[in-house]
């Protein structure tokens, strides 16, 4: 078996040892109900608040602002739904970008088929929101505006703390998905001038199924999940104590070492990046070349198909991604790269390599190597590039 | 996801490649739902001696254009003009739900050959429909940064 190398950790990432030996115990000696009231359960009740604790000082926040969920996109969710809901009296606008994960649009357009209005801000060519706009757009019945703190395609990282400036300026809540930001890059809640922020457990090598919503403690969050008075009675269900423990623990190891991590990813990122766009002809870095996460490399390659690209990649043990539409199931490809003004042909040959900690040089090497054959074989089979080449000589 | 047919095509395509001075050459698909299928036809008697293909497209997409070459390669017209979209991802032991049009687009490419061969040759071919659209839109030439 040839060995995998895996590069897309912005879809999920391993869990870690350390992380997998904090949870193992609420799985089967402290599997009591937080909830119950005999001393046997008290371990669990307290592993769950000193993980709401972990996670509140890694974002700079109070423990009561946490409220525990199910996913990214649970939070996601419950931040635009639960707020459009509390804030219905004072109005019905919301403003978000045309480049966010689908968590946000579709609950955004849910939210637009239900008597509010949506506002999706433009980006420029390296997915960067207009503040400009942003400012105009916001009127008297804006009551939140929802920008995503990086992007999972293109990986640009967006002027949260200045987005959070003209929000408390204008009076309106901020809510930021922050996804794939959590560990890779300083998230604190009040420097950003944040009031919501969407985290998911496993893209920091923490378990799958479990996330977070941080709330300030001054916006009015009703409760999403009925049930029992679990979360301050906002999020009924019995609490993943095992996923919850794995993911504060995972946090607290992210963020540990994250400024040495990060810096290694960056170098990474820009080695192979500038190893790509000089060994492959006609190709092009998508997102900002600077203002990007430390772990993301985004790149089209013209005249060819990302899924076709994915698949001899996968032949040759590496895992990546493509904002192709082949892969999504739907005909049109990213609505991110079509948004930062991709022609449809440029936007389906892309391809997403997402770095961690287990990444190398020689992986990057090894990527290289493989990837050049392959686009040539790719446009050799191109009408797109063969066209091109009789056009151009 | 798909059958090792499927993945034998895509890997190894048959008949991959241009024909110059081609009897009829057809192209189909867009830029914009990112597949396009250009084939070649030479044609003697009325009897398709060769045929190639060029497409841009997923994994299914070049399979289906494989498999279709090669099964009307050494037919007649009328011959190659009855193999469905069907038969060609039957002959490759099925394709994903999501990746059915991908035959479908290798049927009209042939088509489309076809009808290019019949147009140049003053040939009228019962039931055959010119290409439904044409890609020529020249989408390729927009800036590339």
């Amino acid at each position: 078996m040839k060995e995998t190398i895996y590069l897309d950790h912005a879809a999920t990432t391993p869990v870690k040892q350390e992380v997998l030996e904090a949870m193992l115990p609420f799985f089967t000696e402290s599997f009591g109900n937080p909830s119950s009231i005999y001393s046997f359960a008290q371990d669990s009740k307290q592993a769950l608040e000193e993980a709401r604790e972990t996670i509140a000082k890694g974002i700079g926040a109070l423990d009561r602002e946490i409220y525990f969920t199910g996913s990214g996109t649970e939070a996601d969710n419950w931040a635009i739904k639960g707020v459009a809901e509390s804030y219905r009296s004072k109005g019905n606008h919301i403003i978000t970008s045309k480049v966010e994960h689908h968590a946000v649009l579709h609950a955004c357009e849910y939210l637009e088929k239900n008597g509010f209005e949506v506002t999706y801000l433009d980006v420029d060519a390296d997915g960067i929101v207009d503040l400009e706009q942003l400012k105009s757009s916001i009127k008297d019945t804006t009551i939140l505006i929802t920008i995503m703190f990086a992007n999972n395609e293109i990986g640009t990282v967006q002027p949260i703390r200045e987005i959070g400036r003209i929000a408390k300026e204008r009076g309106v809540l901020f809510h930021t998905d922050a996804v794939q930001a959590i560990g890779h890059v300083p998230v604190d809640v009040n420097d950003l001038g944040v009031d919501l922020l969407s985290i998911s457990g496993h893209k920091f090598y923490g378990p799958k199924g479990v996330g977070v919503l941080y709330a300030r403690k001054t916006v009015k969050l009703k409760a999403f999940i009925h049930g029992g008075g679990q979360e301050r009675g906002r999020r009924g269900g019995t609490e993943n104590v095992p996923g919850i423990v794995g993911m504060a623990k995972a946090m607290e190891l992210a963020l540990a070492d994250m400024e040495e991590e990060s810096a290694r990813q960056r170098e990474l990122r820009d080695y192979v990046k500038e190893r790509i766009l000089e060994k492959v002809p006609y190709a092009r870095l998508n997102g900002h070349p600077e203002k990007r996460l430390p772990n993301n490399v985004n790149i089209s390659f013209r005249f060819i198909e990302g899924e076709s690209l994915l698949i001899m990649l996968d032949m040759k043990g590496i895992c990546a991604s493509s904002g192709s539409a082949c892969t999504s199931g739907s005909l049109d490809p990213s609505h991110v790269l079509l948004a930062i003004g991709l022609p449809h042909e440029i936007a389906h040959g892309s391809l997403r390599i997402s770095l961690g900690e287990s990444s190398t040089r020689e992986d990057m090497d090894t990527l290289v190597e493989a990837l050049v054959p392959i686009v040539e074989k790719l446009r050799a089979m191109s009408p797109l590039y063969e066209d091109f080449v009789k056009n151009n000589g | 996801m798909y059958s090792e047919k499927v993945m034998d095509h895509f890997t190894n395509p048959r008949n991959m490649g241009e024909i110059e001075n081609a009897d009829g050459v057809g192209t189909v698909g867009n830029a914009k739902c990112g597949d396009i299928m250009r084939i070649y036809l030479k044609v003697e008697n009325n009897v398709i001696q060769d045929v190639r293909f060029k497409t841009f497209g997923c994994g299914a997409a070049v399979a289906t254009s494989s498999m279709a070459t090669e099964l009307v390669k050494g037919k007649t017209i009328q011959q190659a003009l009855e193999i469905t979209n069907a038969a060609v991802a039957e002959a490759l032991d099925g394709l994903p739900k999501a990746k059915v049009h991908c035959s479908l687009l290798a049927e009209e490419a042939l088509h489309a050959a076809i009808w290019d061969y019949a147009q140049k040759n003053g040939i009228v071919i019962e039931g055959l429909e010119p290409p439904k659209e044409d890609i020529h839109e020249e989408e390729e030439d927009e800036d590339e940064d």
